[in-house]
């Protein structure tokens, strides 16, 4: 059972108090898209043996969704960072990096 | 036959006898016995009888590892299936079942029969599984049912307590012999928060049983005097009793604490959940068993085992012990057995070259010391009466008979790696002890991805009682960052490299092969191992399968590397090659009792209440769950069954009046300027354009297009706007619409609040309605100043009310939303003043009824996640002005907007009877695998009162194109049920009752 730290509350608890939602960044295809687009956007998952970028929700805390890094093999989990961006912040980037040399490129 | 010797035994309590029971037979022990010391202290050998082939068995081993001597202790409610004698303690009137035998232990049919035998070679259940289905329904599985199986479930309800724990702790060690202890010391001295586990009664691992002394004192003392200095420590918690049976992703561990036994009070188990920065693996070693043939016979024992019973419990195996040894620990058994006047007839050392000091000694004490021999078979059945000794590389011909009654044997050790490799510890082959240890190099990792534990001592491969103590004295100061420093000092006892063996003798034949077990709680011979990588199974994990070699409750302990060094022998490749299969949690068997802890009955789950749950349970409702929710099904009075409850209800909100407590539907505020754009994108319909003061019905889907949620939202403000959710739907799209507004539109100004617990919500439905909630006064609830789907606030009876226009039975219907502390106090005006007007509560079951006779569709009934509004003719409420809307591209793929999809219709048994619900209407075309090919499933279906006949709903092929045809729905028994399509809305089709 992993441990994660809410970045909104600043709580750190067991998985059990949060909902996983699956891979992050997701580029959401609208009206206008082609068959393609729509079918990756919803069924095309990342799934890396390795390091992911997740969705979580602390559900039974303060509610919010944030992110986080983790590698799938190990369990590490590289940093949590807030929802409402399009990517790690720069600093956690570069702490991947310096765990896992080679990432994003080769180690996704 | 064992025996209890007249003196000795540090353990036990010779003053305090206590009496226990055997298969209903009555003996002796004394206060500090195990079962399976007091049993064989009473002369008891024969425990058991093997899970596959009914073998006699006995006790093997005198700890957790133990795999022959399962039973069943206790009876009644409290009865405890598998109990491994070995380790459970004597206790006054104890009750001892054996299992797996029938009708008795010394008299099996299923051993007399073969039955096993003949039935389950290796890869029995694969072998089986590729026979046609009939042979394995009708000969298989009744036989195995009948013979397999651990032991007897208790009946009824558990009567005792149990409960879990919560801990966190900086160090946790994992095992409180010496090693562990001098962990604990060191971390405890750092001031870290520690925590000590220890699975038996007693601490102190092996060192106090082999005498040596630590620290300059005796081994039992330097053990006391640690306790006490850890005792004193505020940082600290000792936990006996306890085995931590799991590691866990980032450090989470779990033990189970026996509190009941002992004379203790409390739970009967306590389940720890701790989260260990550290845990310290100082579980120890196991023993191995060395494979001959009749090494699971009564009597055959680990050797240190055998030392085990001797100095703890002052029992003996047998009047004349043989040893048999790969390495030089069994001698000291050799030298105990002789010290303590038991006849030791033999030591047969399976090294050409013989053992080192210790050999030597037990030479000088005129002990016989055969090199390079082994044990080809033993004779005898229910007991030893002797041995054959032979040259340990020859075929076992020609051997000389050695009459014996017991046999203590050593096929080395294996360091408990168990808790290292369950959250993926990697393993090292020591090629120079014979053994896989954990490999500090690919140690578990946690959160932080650095190393989450550290294996000490025998654990780590040190079996030595100085290179256990000094290892863990090393790797403490290392992983705590102290300083270097000195272990407490022991003596040391140089030991001859030990030898493994696949087989022995090692050139044995198929015969004595089939009668050497590797895994005796499994059955599973040399011989199988070797049938397996004959049939291809040469990958560990494949093996295992086929075999079931160290499945179940063996997990390795005994079998591991047994069997892999006879499946690396059948190969033809080294044993690190071969690897290890996985070791799985539990490391031994944990009660489920443990694991549910006091979640169990009303505590089971939290139940949610609406704050009119009182009164309904007052009025004994019958209670539906919905979630966590229970709510009303149907108020039954004294007599009445439920059915006709319900059909009492439905008739009264048609005829006057009825109150629904509704306070479980989902109220989710949705505040913000961006507010309507964030719900037009929310609903398939339009939000943004509804005018302050107004309800509009709104229909949510998912990406996919896939209806997911529906309900009423109200305008309650320029910028606010109250959504209604289904019961079930509340916390899924709250956080739904949290989800889209942080990682979509994260620039939106919108806020959404669950307040969901913060109102209670009375229905008013009936042609009463109206009456009933002006009788309450405050507010102008009249056709003009309240019409369909308008929403006002005020005071009704003096509680600060919103009132809702809105049905759901499609009758005259107000929607009162009170807080939820005022909630009772209206119901109770409500019924108060509607009593002369019939105002009768209804249930859930009686609000089922009434929307379906109006054809409101369900969410979950109707819809299951592949269902359209459009399926549902809801296609009106699409904005067709709306370009983006979640769900709306989803809609466009070409699967949904195939005519040929299943649409809602209403369906009419042609007898008027109740459809069953889920039922298929079948054509008579067959599809490509020969089944009828379905048309269409009834998904509500129910007696309506008001019709006096049976209504349903359904998704049809085409359905509304096919008004008047009549399906064919195949049902139980052959029959057939005949239903016409009909419109959807079968009672006021053009909807008058609305306004009342
Ligand atoms: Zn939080």
């Amino acid at each position: 059972m992993l441990m994660l730290t809410c970045p909104h509350c600043g709580v750190t608890a067991e998985e059990t108090e949060f909902a996983p939602g699956g891979q992050a960044h997701l580029k959401r295809q609208g009206p206008g898209s082609s068959d393609d687009d729509f079918e990756a956007y919803l069924f095309a998952r990342a799934n890396p043996r390795g390091v992911h970028l997740e969705r979580w929700r602390h559900a039974f805390g303060c509610g919010k969704w944030f992110h986080a890094a983790r590698c799938t093999v190990t369990l590490e989990v590289f940093g949590t960072y807030p929802a409402r961006t399009a990517g790690p912040p720069a600093e956690l980037r570069a702490a991947i990096a310096a765990r896992r040399p080679g990432w994003p490129e080769g180690g996704r | 036959m064992s025996f209890r010797l007249g003196h000795g035994g540090r353990l036990i309590d010779r003053a305090r006898p206590l009496g226990f029971s055997f298969d209903g037979r009555r003996m002796t022990g004394f206060a500090g016995d195990t079962l399976a010391a007091a049993l064989l202290g009473a002369g008891e050998t024969l425990m058991g009888r093997s899970f596959k082939y009914h073998r006699p068995r006995g006790a093997v081993a005198a700890g957790v590892e133990e795999p022959n001597a399962l039973m069943g202790i206790g009876s009644g409610p409290q009865a405890e299936p598998n109990a491994r004698a070995t380790v459970v303690e004597l206790a006054e009137g104890l009750e001892a079942t054996s299992q797996n035998r029938w009708p008795n232990l010394a008299l099996d049919i299923g051993q007399l029969t073969g039955l096993g035998a003949r039935l389950m070679p290796a890869g029995f259940y694969y072998k089986t599984f590729i026979h046609p289905r009939a042979a394995w329904k009708h000969v298989f599985e009744p036989v195995i049912r009948r013979a397999a199986g651990l032991g007897r479930a208790p009946r009824g309800p558990d009567p005792d307590r149990y409960e879990q724990l919560y801990a966190f702790a900086d160090v946790v060690v994992a095992g409180g012999g010496v090693a562990g202890l001098h962990a604990a010391r060191l971390a405890a001295e750092a001031g870290r928060r520690v925590i000590v586990f220890e699975q038996a009664a007693h601490w102190g691992g092996r060192a106090p049983v082999e005498g040596e002394p630590v620290g300059g004192l005796p081994a039992d003392a330097w053990v006391a005097a640690q306790l006490a200095d850890l005792a004193a420590r505020p940082n600290v918690t000792l936990r006996a009793r306890a085995t931590v049976f799991g590691l866990h992703d980032h450090g989470y561990l779990l033990a189970e604490e026996r509190c009941g036994e002992g004379g203790g009070t409390g739970p009967r188990r306590r389940l720890w959940r701790v989260r260990a920065g550290l845990t310290v693996v100082a579980c120890g070693a196991f023993e191995r068993p060395l494979p001959f043939a009749g090494n699971d016979r009564p009597g055959v024992m680990l050797a240190a085992a055998v030392r085990d019973y001797l100095v703890n419990w002052a029992v003996a195996p047998g009047r004349a012990v043989a040893v048999v040894t790969g390495c030089d620990d069994a001698y000291r058994t050799a030298m105990a057995l002789a010290g303590a006047g038991v006849r030791v007839p033999v030591v047969a050392d399976l090294r050409p070259g013989g053992g080192g000091a210790l050999a030597a000694r037990a030479r000088a004490m005129g002990l016989r010391v055969a090199d390079g021999a082994c044990i080809a078979r033993v004779l005898g059945g229910r007991s030893v009466t002797g041995v054959v000794l032979a040259p340990a590389d020859g075929d076992g011909s020609g051997g000389e008979e050695i009459a014996c009654d017991a046999v203590a044997m050593s096929g080395g050790w294996s360091p408990a790696v168990h808790l290292w490799s369950q959250p993926g510890g990697g393993l090292a082959w020591d090629a120079d002890r014979g053994l896989f240890r954990p490999d500090p190099a690919r140690a578990p990792t946690g959160a932080d991805g650095r190393p989450m534990a550290v294996a000490v001592g025998a654990a780590a491969g040190e079996l030595a009682l100085d290179a256990a103590l000094a290892d863990a004295d090393r790797a403490l100061r290392a992983v705590l960052g102290l300083p270097a420093g000195a272990p407490p000092v022991t003596a040391a006892t140089a030991e001859a490299p030990p030898r493994t063996a696949a087989m022995l003798p090692a050139r044995a034949g198929h015969r004595l092969r089939a009668k050497a077990f590797l895994d005796f709680q499994n059955d599973v011979k040399v011989s199988d191992i070797e049938l397996a990588a004959r049939e291809g199974y040469v990958s560990v994990e494949h093996a295992k399968r086929y075999t079931t070699l160290g499945m179940a409750t063996d997990q390795g302990k005994l079998s591991n590397v047994a069997g892999i060094a006879v499946l690396a022998e059948a190969r033809g490749t080294p044993v690190p090659e071969v690897g290890t299969t996985t070791f799985r949690p539990p490391f031994v068997p944990v009660t489920i009792g443990g694991l549910a802890g006091e979640a169990s009955g009303p505590l089971f789950q939290p139940v949610r209440m609406t704050p009119l749950h009182g009164w309904h349970a007052a009025r004994g409702a019958v209670w539906e769950p919905v979630g966590l929710w229970r709510r009303a099904y149907a108020y039954p009075a004294t007599g009445e069954r439920t059915a006709d409850a319900v059909a009492r209800e439905v008739l009264a909100v048609r005829g006057r009046v009825g109150l629904l407590d509704a306070s479980t539907l989902g109220k989710i505020l949705v505040r913000g300027p961006d507010a309507g754009r964030f719900l037009d994108m929310l609903y398939v319909g339009m939000m943004s354009t509804l005018p302050v003061g107004r309800c509009r019905y709104g229909v949510m889907c998912n990406e996919q297009g896939f209806v997911t949620d529906d309900g009423v939202v109200a305008r309650l403000g320029s910028e606010t706007f109250l959504c209604h959710t289904t019961t079930g739907g509340a916390d899924r799209i709250h956080g739904w619409m949290e989800e889209w507004l942080q990682t979509e539109w994260w620039d939106w100004k919108v806020w959404t609040l669950n307040l969901t617990e913060q109102f209670a919500q009375i229905a008013v439905a009936g042609p009463k309605a109206r009456v009933l909630l002006e009788r309450l006064g405050g507010m102008d609830v009249s056709r003009e100043a309240q019409p369909f789907m308008r929403w006002a606030e005020g005071r009704l009876s003096g509680i600060a009310a919103r009132v809702f226009r809105i049905s759901f039975s499609g009758e005259l219907s107000f929607e009162i939303a009170v807080a939820a502390s005022d909630g009772p106090a209206l119901w109770e005006r409500l019924m108060a003043e509607g009593a002369d007007l019939g105002v009768t509560p209804y249930g859930t079951e009686a609000m089922h009824v009434l929307r379906a006779e109006k054809g409101y569709i369900i969410v979950g009934d109707e819809t299951d996640g592949t269902v359209t509004p459009r399926d549902l003719g809801l296609e009106r409420m699409i904005a067709s002005g709306k370009a983006d809307f979640i769900g709306r591209r989803g809609m466009e793929r070409a699967h949904l907007v195939d005519p040929g999809r299943w649409r809602l219709v209403g369906l009419a048994a042609e007898d008027g009877a109740v459809l069953p619900e889920g039922a298929y209407a079948a054509t008579d075309a067959r599809n490509a695998n020969g089944q009828r090919v379905t048309e269409g499933r009834v998904t509500s279906s129910y007696f309506s009162p008001t019709l006096k006949c049976g209504i349903a709903l359904g998704l049809v092929r085409r359905g509304p194109e096919r008004m008047g045809e009549v399906l064919a729905f195949p049902a139980a028994g052959g029959r057939v049920l005949k239903a016409r399509i009909v419109e959807p809305v079968f009672h006021d089709k053009d909807g008058a009752r609305l306004n009342g």
